[in-house]
């Protein structure tokens, strides 16, 4: 069974490096992101950082697929408009108001998985996230970092190459966001492209190997996070890690 | 003569024929009317909220208007509808209890069709986005939807039973009160008052009241359960 998913994701298409040439994104006329440029790169952690406004959350989304460039082209390797093989993990995860196993299978039965192999995948699931003694749970009655754990369980479960977070950790305790954060850990061990924002340092500096960071919807500086953190080249970028606040 | 409350208990007790055959009636017509108006209304209100086409503002509106419809008007619309004149006369359904079902689904509709709307749209406005991430088409997000709506619908399909075994304007209109046929509670009690035979129309009014209060109940606590249990 498992050789044959390894098989199955083996023989896949390789959807990443994603690249933006020039990607611009306006709402009635008026510019949110311009003029975004660069390559995510396979098997990465990229952490995508900037103040309040500077368009992360909708750089995540136009990755993502959920909206699409006003300018400029974004070119997955495999050719697909939208990527198949990627998932998303938002601040607050939509859970559906069924039980926690229910919530697993429910994306697999979309992409069109078998009755027998979503069974089988949500069973590994619940075990591999120490999610089986909450399986029969009402998803919406866990608490926050439970909910959050099912998010990235779900999508882990659905065996995407790239994964996209938007401030995952923003809602939750100290100890929620450490599990969150060894999950996705987990996640980039096993190969997954991981691209989040975050507003927090001390987790952008523990999770990243790539820095993007945003200012007023322009892409300002990109590149490996050990020199961003050592040296950013920019004033906005030295303010923003020192903690003033920029505009 | 004995007081119409006295008359009405003895009725209810004894388990009166003509009694049973009318409540009987009335349940079989309203219960057939809510169902045709859900499968029809359920799956047409959660498309005006996922659609988007010209005139859909229009629909919305109308829909709710009709929400408001006298069920005289609605019982009017049957009557020309399916007398021996009308477009559907050869199918001589008038006076018949499946006319009275149609008056009674006409009437249930606009609400199914209104409620489902605005419970599918705000469910739409949160799940959205989330949905598209895990790949649903707005096609496949509408069952989801109305699933995941399922405890705020019962109160649309509950008030669309409450709006049909109350109303005594249509099915008086399309049924013709005949007894043993087409008699329900409510025309019962409209004839039987006039006719000064308080009895029956007591003890119809409160079989009436009693099954109204059992349904809101049974309705509330299914909502309070489901509030606990889901979420």
């Amino acid at each position: 069974m498992m050789a044959a998913r390894d098989l199955a994701r083996d023989a896949a298409p390789q959807i990443l490096p994603l690249r933006l040439e020039g990607v611009g994104y306006a709402v009635r006329g008026q510019p949110l992101l311009h003029g975004l440029s660069l390559t995510i790169r396979s098997g990465r952690r990229l952490m995508v950082m900037g103040a309040n406004g500077a368009g992360k959350s909708l750089f995540l989304r136009l990755c993502h697929g959920l909206i699409e460039p006003t300018a400029g082209r974004r070119l997955w390797a495999s050719g697909e408009a939208r990527a198949e093989a990627q998932a998303m993990v938002f601040q607050r995860p939509v859970l559906l108001r069924r039980s926690v196993a229910a919530n697993l299978a429910y994306p697999l039965a979309l992409k069109g998985m078998a009755g027998p192999e979503r069974r089988d995948t949500v069973a590994r699931t619940l075990d591999r996230f120490g999610l089986a003694p909450l399986a029969d749970r009402p998803a919406r009655l866990l608490s926050g970092g439970e909910q959050q754990r099912l998010a990235l369980a779900r999508a882990w479960a659905m065996r995407p190459q790239a994964l996209f977070l938007d401030e995952p950790c923003s809602a939750l305790d100290p100890s929620a966001t450490l599990t969150i954060e060894a999950m996705i850990e987990g996640f980039a061990t096993e190969g997954m492209t991981i691209v989040m924002t975050t507003h927090d340092l001390g987790q952008a500096r523990r999770l990243a190997e790539d820095v993007a960071f945003l200012h007023r919807g322009r892409l300002i500086e990109h590149g490996p996070a050990d020199a961003f953190f050592a040296g950013p080249e920019t004033p906005e970028a030295r303010a923003f890690l020192a903690g003033d606040l920029i505009w | 003569m004995d007081s119409p409350f006295a008359t009405a208990f003895s009725l209810i007790a004894s388990g009166d024929a003509a009694l049973m055959q009318i409540i009987g009636l009335s349940l079989r017509v309203t219960l057939t009317a809510v169902l045709v108006a859900c499968a029809v209304g359920l799956p047409l209100g959660a498309a005006l909220a996922l659609a988007a086409f010209p005139g859909r503002g229009a629909v919305i509106v109308a829909f709710n208007a009709l929400m408001g419809l006298p069920p005289v008007v609605a019982g009017l619309v049957v009557y020309l509808l399916l007398s021996r004149s009308g477009p559907f006369g050869s199918l001589a359904l008038l006076f018949t209890p499946t006319a009275m079902i149609l008056a009674q689904t006409l009437l249930i509709l606009p609400i199914v069709v209104s409620l489902t709307r605005s419970v599918v749209e705000d469910l739409w406005a949160e799940y959205r986005e989330q949905l598209r991430s895990l790949g649903a088409s707005r096609l496949r997000a509408a069952p989801t939807l109305l699933w995941d709506g399922r405890v705020s619908l019962l109160t649309g399909v509950l008030a669309g039973f409450g709006r049909a075994s109350a109303e005594v304007g249509a099915v008086l209109i399309v049924g013709g009160n005949i007894a043993g046929h087409t008699r329900t509670m409510t025309t019962a009690i409209t004839l039987e008052t006039s006719r000064g035979e308080l009895g029956l129309a007591v003890a119809l009014g409160i079989i009436l009241m009693a099954l109204t209060l059992a349904l809101n109940a049974a309705a509330w606590g299914a909502g309070q359960w489901a509030r606990e249990r889901l979420g």
